[in-house]
This record gives structure tokens, C-alpha cells and sequence, in this order.
């Protein structure tokens, strides 16, 4: 009966995308109990073919901090109505505007070759960003493989077949729940934002917002299901294919907490949810500009809450409904005695999990440097250097640990764990960084991954390949740790909270128009460079506002998956033979004899 | 006819053939196993786990004598298995029933 609700659900949204029925896609509808939006972004202008993205209209300005176009073309200033005519600030601001657009009609009608040219470096602008938005997107595409390695390397052989292939649906059913729906909850506002590297994304114009407190509440998006209707644009698909895999990232976490006791068809209905509902609500709050985003401008916390690649968005999400399913699930059959002392379960294959490690090392230079979304933006050199930096420290911290304090040897496993602690931990802050900072907090990214997995351990979570601590754990402190080390090199004008170092040395939030002579504006600054507490608290409240939302989303999702097919889990029988031939039907290694003695530990 | 089983070390199986060719055995069978002894085996800890490793590999040679045999094949495994360390290994001496070649169906010790 589930199979054919799901078949027939399926034809039916299919028929929708193709049908295209006249659906109301208005802007910024007024919800029922709240007041009004925030007024309607420009007008949709969607470009299928991509023959109008890009133009002399998209040279001006820059990514914050880092090279500004100067703008070229000046546009008319809207008209004045009886009563701003009455406003002698407003007249004098209009008569400047028109003088403006008056000068440069002229220069436009005596240099008709210049206006060509810089419609072509508009162009070009814009092409670079989206060739380095894509490709960047590839890079982080192949993550998928890295992760199918290890997390197979490190769990048993006979459930490899199953693991491997967790992997490889998590691919397919995130991205197509992320189609359906996902990516407009997630991003169906970010029109109205600007940002503009891609061109416009005007079409994604509609973002739920409330008013509450004296303040505007960016709730969910609105607009791109199917990416169908105004939003067929090369600027949204772009976009997509970016945010996509970023979302794919978080949703193979969950597959290595759960190894070698997920029953399959249970992890396809989680994989139906991830992509749609799970992981675009918090993204939203934090990319879709929504209310975590706005902390800062709305009530002063730094820039809000910060995650320039995904600290929190997309490894700290992961990483908690890891937690959250690998508890309800529960242990491996064997990995717990009674006194709570652990049993190993030796990982299979450790050449699989290095190489599995540095498959995600160098998709990470698509991840972090790719988040600018504009190979024009050159801050992209420091990003990945800086990304390379705390990989480096977060793999010796991690080795030197075990090696000098815990176990007395240089784990291998611990070696990949460490190198992907530093990884996630520089996700969020890498734009924001020096590289003394970036190897520090790889540093102790390293450290606090070791000690995390022996954390799990004692209170009874099973996590076969360290998918919790290295995502969850990890993620939670990369972004607290912009807002310690962040030096505000970059970000100036982030989420649109301003602030100003004054010339009597105070740093302060204030309006741009208000700011004295000889105030600078700084980027996203943390407490060890002089910025106060504010980003910290801001980063604590996007912290602990993920851990509650996503264990939340992870108990709905498990219980109603509970409560369609009755378990999540295999049998005891099917566990201990392992997974591959009763769950998937086709050992992973056929003709290979498995040694399942040494395999299966008996709990005492 | 004697059947004789030897547990040696990995290792040790090249050197333990070519002795054994050299006094005139014609045929060997050779398993990988696990096993241990008295010594038993050594604890390791894995992401803090920790776990012992009972079983260490060998390998069972199977080699099928005459009684005239017997003996040079024993001195020959024991001559060359033999390190003088810990895990060396045992051998087993067995007497046949019956020995059979497939192909030809020759019985007894012209089967060996």
C-alpha cells in the first residue's frame, strides 16, 4: 500500500510540473494573523536562456569587503509625489539623481562604444560568477564519493553493499525532495536580498515573514517549487545546483551515525524528507534571509548569525539528526556491555577511509571558496587557503592526541576523523579569518573530535564512523569560533548589520548615513579581535536554535517514519549476518570470505 | 600411510616446501587458519575500544606420506619451520585409510 501512495504521489507531482496549472504566485501575500510583509521586491524577470543575465546594469558594487565594481550605468530617479515635494531633503536628493542620470545620458550619447564595452564586462562579470559557481558546485558534487568511502572503510564488510548504497540514494532522493520543495522553502526570498553575483534571482520573491516585537520575522520561502514558473532562470538554476549540493552534504551525514542497522526502505523515507522539509527550514533562517540572519540588524548581535559555507547550515544540521537517529535507532547489536564498556567493530577497510578523506579534502575547496558565489571576489584566495590550513592542523591535532594523551598510537581512523573536524570547523568562519586563526581553531577542532567520539561512547550513542562528532560537535564550535576569531578583514555591511570603528576607538552598530568622519566599517569581527561579545552570542543563538529545530524535525521524522513501516531497524538475524544480501540482495564483496568471527563482538 | 599436519608460520611456507620437495614429498596442501596456543594473544584499544587479538594467522600444510617417508618429512618441517621463538607451531601425524587418485583411480601407496 506504501509503494503505491508513493507511486501515485509521485505521477501526480509530475503531472503538476507538466500541466503548469494557474497557481496564485503572488508577492508577499499578507499572512492571516500578522501584519503586512516588507514591500514587494522588483518585479520577477526571469531569463530561461540566459541571454539577458548579465549586463552594463550589473557593474556596481562588489562582495563586502573585497573589489567594487564601479557603477556604470545610472538609472532615472523615481518620480516625486505632492508630498515629497514638500521635503526639501528629498527635492535636493532627486534634483542630485537627476543631474546624475542627465550627465550620464549625454556621456552615454557621445561614447555609445564605452556604453558596448561595459555591457559586455557586466556580462563577463557575471559569467565568471557563474562558471565558479558551478564548478565549485561539481567539486562539492563529488563529496558524495568521498563520503561513501568513508564510511564504508570504517564500518564491517558485510554491510558494505548496504552502506555504499545509502550513499549513493541519498543523492537522487535529497535532490529531487530539494526540487519539489526544498529549495523554495529554503531560498524563496533571497531575491529581494541583492547580493547580485548571479544576476538578480528576482523571480525568488517571496519570503513568509511576520512582524513580531517591533520586528520583521523571516519564517520560510515561497517561491521555486519545481524551479517552475518565473523562477526557469539561469540565475535560480545556478543557484540551485549550488545549494543543492550543499544540502546533499547534510543529508549523507545521517547515513554513517546509523550504519550497519538502518533498514533501507526506512532510510529512503527519511531521504524523501531531508531534502524538503528538514534541511531548508533552519537554511532558511540563516541563508534565505531569514530571522537568525537578521539578529543583527534587528537587535544588534553582530552580523547576526554568521556561516559563511556551513559550520551550522549544513555540518551542525547533519551532524544532530545523526545524534537524534542513532539514539531512537539504537546501538549495534554487540558494541555495549552492561557495564557500558565498548566493543571494537574494526573498521573494514582503512585505505577506503583515506582516500575516502581526501576526496572530501579537495571537494572542500569547492564547499568553502565556492560560497562566495563570484569568482571575482578575490577574498576566494584566503578562503581556501584557509580551508587547507585548518584541514592541516585539525589532522595533526587529532593524530597527535590519540597519539601522546589517549591511546598511545597514531590512529588512522582518528587521523581522517581529525582532518574532517578541521574541515567543518573552518566552514563557517573561513572568509572571516587570518590563518593563524584557521590553524588554531583546526587545532582544536582535531583535539575536540577525539574527545567527543569517547563523549558518545559513554552515554551509550553508537556512531560507527564519528559522523556526529565530527559534524555536529565540530559545526557547533566552527561557528562559535568566528565569533572569537573572526578579524574583520571581510563581511563589512554582512546580513545588512553595519559596524563602525569610531575614531575614539568604539565599535558600534549604526546606520551608514550616521556615521561620523573617520568611522570605518569592519567586517565580521570576534571577541580575540576586539569585537566584543556580540557575533559570539549571535553564533550561540544560530547554535542552540539549530540543535532545537533539527532535533525537533529529527523526532517528527523518525516517529511518522515509525509509523508507516513499524521499525527503522533490521532484525537481530539480518544484523548479525549483515546487511548486504537480505536488505539489498547482492553481497558488496562476492567471492570474498568474510572473516565474521572477528566481525561480531558479543556484548558481556 | 601417514597423514601429517602442520601448523607453521606464515612466513615459514616457501622454505618448509622446498625442504620437503627435496626429500621427495610430491604433494602439499596448503590452508590459511587462524589459531593459538598457551601464550594466547595481546590486547589493542581502537577508538578507544579496547579489543584482543586472540588468533594469530598461520598456515596448515597437509602432506600425505608413505612409512618409509615418515621421518625425513617430519626432520624437514621441523628443520626449517622452527625460529626458536614463540608460536612456532605443532605438527599432527595421523594414519590414513585409504588414498584414492581421481583421475586414474589408483589405490593405496601408489596414489601418493
Amino acid at each position: 500500500m506504501t509503494k503505491k501512495f508513493i507511486t501515485s504521489l509521485t505521477a501526480l507531482l509530475l503531472l503538476l510540473t507538466v500541466s503548469r496549472p494557474t497557481l496564485a504566485q503572488t508577492t508577499n501575500a499578507p499572512a492571516a494573523a500578522a501584519a503586512p510583509e516588507t514591500p514587494a521586491a522588483p518585479a520577477a524577470n526571469n531569463d530561461p536562456s540566459g541571454g539577458s543575465t548579465g549586463t552594463i546594469g550589473d557593474l556596481g558594487g562588489g562582495a563586502a569587503g573585497s573589489y567594487t565594481y564601479p557603477t556604470f550605468q545610472v538609472s532615472a530617479p523615481a518620480d516625486l509625489n505632492a508630498d515629497d515635494k514638500k521635503d526639501t531633503n528629498k527635492v535636493a536628493a532627486f534634483n542630485d539623481a537627476k543631474k546624475a542620470f542627465d550627465d550620464y545620458t549625454k556621456q552615454a550619447a557621445a561614447e555609445p562604444l564605452a556604453v558596448k564595452m561595459a555591457d559586455a564586462v557586466g556580462h563577463n562579470r557575471i559569467s565568471i560568477n557563474f562558471v565558479w559557481t558551478l564548478v565549485t558546485g561539481f567539486l562539492v558534487m563529488f563529496m558524495q564519493a568521498g563520503f561513501a568511502l568513508v564510511e564504508t572503510g570504517l564500518c564491517r564488510a558485510k554491510n558494505a553493499s548496504h552502506t555504499m548504497t545509502m550513499n549513493m540514494l541519498i543523492y537522487p532522493l535529497g535532490m529531487l525532495g530539494f526540487w519539489v520543495c526544498g529549495f523554495a522553502f529554503m531560498f524563496g526570498g533571497v531575491g529581494a536580498l541583492g547580493g547580485g553575483t548571479l544576476g538578480s534571482c528576482s523571480s525568488l520573491n517571496h519570503e513568509y515573514t511576520v512582524h513580531w516585537f517591533g520586528h520583521d520575522w523571516g519564517l520560510i520561502g515561497l517561491k521555486g517549487f519545481f524551479l517552475s514558473w518565473d523562477t526557469y532562470d539561469v540565475g535560480v538554476f545556478c543557484l540551485f545546483l549550488f545549494q543543492m549540493v550543499f544540502m546533499d552534504t547534510t543529508a549523507t551525514i545521517p547515513t554513517g551515525a546509523a550504519a550497519e542497522r538502518w533498514k533501507f526502505s526506512a532510510f529512503c523515507l527519511y531521504g524523501c524528507c531531508i531534502g524538503s522539509i528538514m534541511y531548508p527550514v533552519f537554511g532558511n533562517w540563516v541563508w534565505g534571509g531569514g530571522w537568525l540572519s537578521q539578529m543583527g540588524a534587528n537587535w544588534g548581535l553582530g552580523h547576526g548569525h554568521v556561516d559563511f559555507a556551513g559550520s551550522s547550515v549544513v555540518h551542525m544540521q547533519g551532524g544532530v539528526i545523526g545524534l537524534i537517529f542513532a539514539w531512537l535507532i539504537g546501538p549495534r547489536i554487540g558494541k555495549f556491555n552492561k557495564d557500558g564498556s565498548t566493543n571494537t567493530m574494526p573498521p573494514h577497510n582503512i585505505p577506503y577511509a583515506i582516500l575516502g578523506t581526501f576526496i572530501l579534502a579537495f571537494g572542500w575547496f569547492g564547499f568553502n571558496p565556492g560560497s562566495s558565489l563570484a569568482g571575482t571576489d578575490l577574498r576566494i584566495a584566503v578562503v581556501a587557503t584557509n580551508t587547507m590550513l585548518a584541514s592541516a592542523t585539525g589532522c595533526m591535532g587529532a593524530v597527535l592526541w590519540m597519539w601522546w594523551v589517549r591511546t598511545k598510537k597514531p590512529d588512522p581512523s582518528m587521523a581522517c576523523n581529525g582532518m574532517l573536524a578541521g574541515l567543518v570547523a573552518i566552514t563557517c568562519p573561513c572568509a572571516f579569518v587570518d590563518s593563524r586563526g584557521a590553524c588554531a581553531l583546526g587545532l582544536i577542532a582535531g583535539i575536540l573530535v577525539v574527545e567527543s567520539v569517547f563523549f558518545f561512547d559513554k552515554i551509550g550513542i553508537d556512531d560507527p564512523v564519528g559522523a556526529i562528532s565530527v559534524h555536529g560537535t565540530n559545526g557547533a564550535w566552527g561557528c562559535l569560533s568566528v565569533g572569537l576569531f573572526g578579524d574583520g578583514k571581510y563581511g563589512q555591511g554582512w546580513n545588512g548589520a553595519h559596524w563602525f570603528t569610531l575614531p575614539d576607538g568604539t565599535y558600534k552598530m549604526m546606520d551608514p548615513s550616521l556615521a561620523p568622519k573617520g568611522a570605518v566599517e569592519e567586517g565580521v569581527k570576534g571577541l580575540f579581535y576586539g569585537g566584543g561579545w556580540s557575533q559570539l552570542e549571535a553564533e550561540f543563538v544560530g547554535v542552540l536554535t539549530c540543535f532545537i529545530t533539527l532535533s525537533l524535525l529529527s523526532f517528527f521524522v523518525y516517529y511518522v517514519v515509525k509509523l508507516i513501516l513499524g521499525t527503522h531497524r533490521v532484525t537481530a538475524d539480518v544484523e548479525l549476518e549483515g546487511l548486504d544480501v537480505p536488505e539489498m540482495g547482492i553481497a558488496g564483496y562476492c567471492g570474498v570470505v568474510m572473516d565474521k568471527q572477528s566481525e561480531t563482538p558479543t556484548s558481556k | 600411510m601417514k597423514k601429517i599436519e602442520a601448523i607453521i608460520k606464515p612466513f615459514k611456507l616457501d622454505e618448509v616446501k622446498a625442504a620437503l620437495t627435496e626429500v621427495g614429498v610430491q604433494g602439499l596442501t596448503a590452508i590459511e587458519v587462524k589459531g593459538f596456543g598457551r601464550q594466547k594473544g595481546h590486547t589493542e584499544t581502537y577508538r578507544g575500544s579496547e579489543y584482543t587479538l586472540d588468533f594469530l594467522p598461520k598456515v596448515l600444510i597437509k602432506v600425505v606420506v608413505d612409512n618409509d617417508h615418515l621421518a625425513p618429512a617430519l626432520e624437514a618441517i621441523i628443520k626449517t619451520a622452527r625460529t626458536g621463538k614463540i608460536g612456532d607451531g605443532k605438527i599432527f601425524v595421523s594414519t590414513l585409510d585409504e588414498v584414492i587418485r581421481i583421475r586414474t583411480g589408483e589405490k593405496g601407496e601408489e596414489a601418493i
